[in-house]
């Protein structure tokens, strides 16, 4: 197990060399130079050219990935375009931000998920079960910003229950957050839930069809004993790679969700610097999300490894 | 295997004894009534794309500066917007951008995505650990991202849609073809083909390519949804259709700052557009998949 989880943490590693090498040069393409996106277009062009120079990025391409990626190794992501200063203070608020937005989704969405796909898989083949697959599954292909439209529509211009925006303001009690943040997490909500559930239901069924579930059952334990001792804790392995699994899928839906309801997250701030041409704080953000993503993965593959005893004594697989 | 038709599952709809004529899955799928409504749903917004101009009442581009921001009436079923045009017009015309960006970044990554999965999954070996290593790294990114880094190098378009959905895509019909040429390949008809000589490339496109159509066809809508979702996306992000051409996404986050003011129409009609287009897709989809799973 320590040598398939080595082998993954090594492939992280080379994976996420490459995505500095495609985020990096991603940026190297563009037409026009820095000092020009900075001064603008009236600018005295030996402005430009110290600027460039200042800057560093009049030297050749190989060097200046060299300094990068060493910097990044020394924990400096190097200097906004837009601010003049130094990027990482603004990646960390916003990755905290966006932690904060995200966990709240998850916590509203993972009891949810698991329930409908458990109650589905109890009635299988039924109404009850046919009608939360076909709402999970249509939830889950609606993009994040036409429901976040729609429930700002619904509780925030005609109810007036709940905030428009999600920035509660600097100093906001957590109670305040929270309430700016109910709207936002929604559309993640409706993203997820059909994933969980379905994965949810699929270990169920599986679980509920199992020989150890007809010995229980056949032993005279109570179905209610037999559905939480057994079917449960099987049915629960998948469902918990999938959770680690979407954390890819939510960053994706943040920069959607962060942009709609203008809160200073992760997705808002690569949005902003990739409109801005702010390429140091374009790429310091696209890493993080790398990191974060390649770090998720990790947990999970380690999670259903540490949980699933076939995986853990190595027989199967 | 498609041939083989079982009787539908019970509770769905139960077959009457006298029907002993043979059920094919095209009448398996209209008995689904999902089916029926995403088919009706999509046929709609198909007429919409193509005679868009015909249908709208109003022409979707012309301002009436003296009847901005007017909610839903008689005259405009569904409002006008800030510069006072008609948003039903707007509606109908604007399904016409996201299906044709959505169905050409589709049909480009089927196409690409077919032909590298039959090359990974046939050769194997080295090209397959290369390929497959360069798909992860490009997939550890969610496709939004992708898409920035693309756009912020050539430049929002309709184009550059196309091409970011397009690649993403590709990479993961290759992944889907790649392991269904492997289960094809354990397949006797196979060996017995490389016994009789026949080369590696007439092999792959004469016998495996064949044998893994259907796979690639439930692959195509299952992705043609996927694009649908991701074009709108980019489109809300100002990346596709530039203004003044009438697109949900678009025109959703051209108007959406007027929410404040509680001008709802603007963005909840095109909104449910997108909405009732998605789901609509996927009930068609899935539809599909079920009937040829069973």
């Amino acid at each position: 197990m320590t040598r398939y989880l080595l082998k993954r943490l090594g492939l992280a590693v080379v994976t996420l060399w490459l995505l500095s090498v495609i985020v990096f040069f991603a940026g190297q393409v563009v037409p026009g130079d820095p000092g020009r996106a900075i001064l603008g277009n009236l600018a005295d062009p030996r402005a430009v050219r110290a600027l460039d120079h200042q800057l560093g990025v009049d030297r050749p391409l190989l060097t200046q990935y060299w300094s990068w990626i060493t910097g990044l190794l020394h924990g400096n992501m190097g200097e906004s375009y837009q601010y003049r200063s130094a990027v990482e203070p603004y990646v960390q608020a916003a990755l905290v931000n966006s932690v904060k937005l995200a966990a709240l989704a998850f916590v509203i969405v993972v009891p949810l998920g698991i329930l409908g796909g458990v109650l589905a898989a109890l009635r299988y083949g039924r109404a009850t079960d046919r009608v939360i697959s076909v709402v999970g599954l249509s939830a889950a292909t609606v993009p994040e910003f036409v429901s976040g439209i729609v429930v700002i529509i619904i509780f925030a211009v005609s109810l007036k229950w709940l905030p428009v925006s999600a920035s509660a303001g600097t100093g906001a009690s957590a109670l305040t957050q929270l309430d700016h943040l109910i709207l936002p997490a929604i559309p993640l909500v409706f993203i997820l839930f059909g994933y969980i559930a379905r994965m949810a239901r699929a270990g169920t069924i599986e679980a509920l069809d199992s020989d150890y579930t007809r010995t229980a059952t056949l032993k005279g334990l109570k179905p209610s004993v037999v559905i939480r001792r057994h079917v449960l804790r099987n049915a629960l392995l998948p469902t918990i790679t999938v959770i680690a699994t979407q954390t890819g899928y939510l960053i994706g839906g943040l920069v959607v969700v962060e942009t709609l309801f203008n809160y200073q997250g992760i997705g808002n701030l690569i949005y902003k610097a990739a409109q801005a041409k702010d390429f140091p704080m374009l790429e310091a953000g696209v890493l993080t999300i790398g990191v974060v993503y390649m770090v998720a993965t990790l947990i999970a593959d380690a999670l259903s490894t540490a949980l699933n005893p076939r995986l853990r004594l190595g027989t199967g697989g | 295997m498609t041939d083989i038709v079982v009787a539908p599952a019970a509770g769905v709809a139960v077959a009457r004894p006298d029907q002993t004529g043979e059920l094919t899955p095209w009448r398996l799928l209209l008995r689904r009534p999902t089916f029926l409504a995403g088919a009706v749903i999509l046929l709609f917004w198909l007429a919409c794309a193509i005679f868009g101009s015909l249908i709208a009442p109003h022409n979707p581009l012309a301002q009436q500066l003296l009847l901005t921001n007017q909610a839903p009436s008689g005259a405009h079923w569904f409002g006008t917007d800030q510069l006072g045009r008609d948003v039903l017009s707007r509606v109908i015309v604007g399904a016409r951008s996201i299906l044709l960006i959505a169905f050409a970044a589709t049909v480009l990554s089927t196409v690409l995505g077919t032909a590298l999965g039959l090359v990974m999954g046939y050769l194997g070996g080295v090209v397959d650990i290369v390929a497959g290593r360069l798909v992860e790294a490009a997939l550890a990114l969610p496709v939004v991202i992708v898409a920035f880094l693309f756009i912020v190098a050539v430049g929002p378009s309709p184009l550059t849609i196309i091409v970011v959905i397009g690649l993403v895509f590709t990479l993961l019909i290759a992944r889907t073809v790649r392991s269904t040429v492997l289960v094809e390949s354990q397949l006797d008809y196979l060996a017995a083909a490389r016994l009789l000589g026949e080369k590696s490339v007439s092999i792959m496109f004469s016998e495996v390519l064949p044998n893994v159509v259907p796979a690639i066809l439930v692959e195509f809508t299952v992705r043609l949804g996927y694009a649908i979702f991701t074009v709108a996306t980019l489109s809300f992000l100002g990346f596709g259709v530039q203004p003044p051409t009438p697109d949900w996404g678009a025109d959703i986050a051209h108007n959406y700052v007027t929410l404040g003011a509680g001008y709802w129409w603007m963005t909840l009609f095109p909104a449910l557009a997108i909405a009732s287009l998605v789901i609509a897709i996927n009930l068609f989809t899935d539809s599909i998949e079920q009937v040829l799973a069973s």
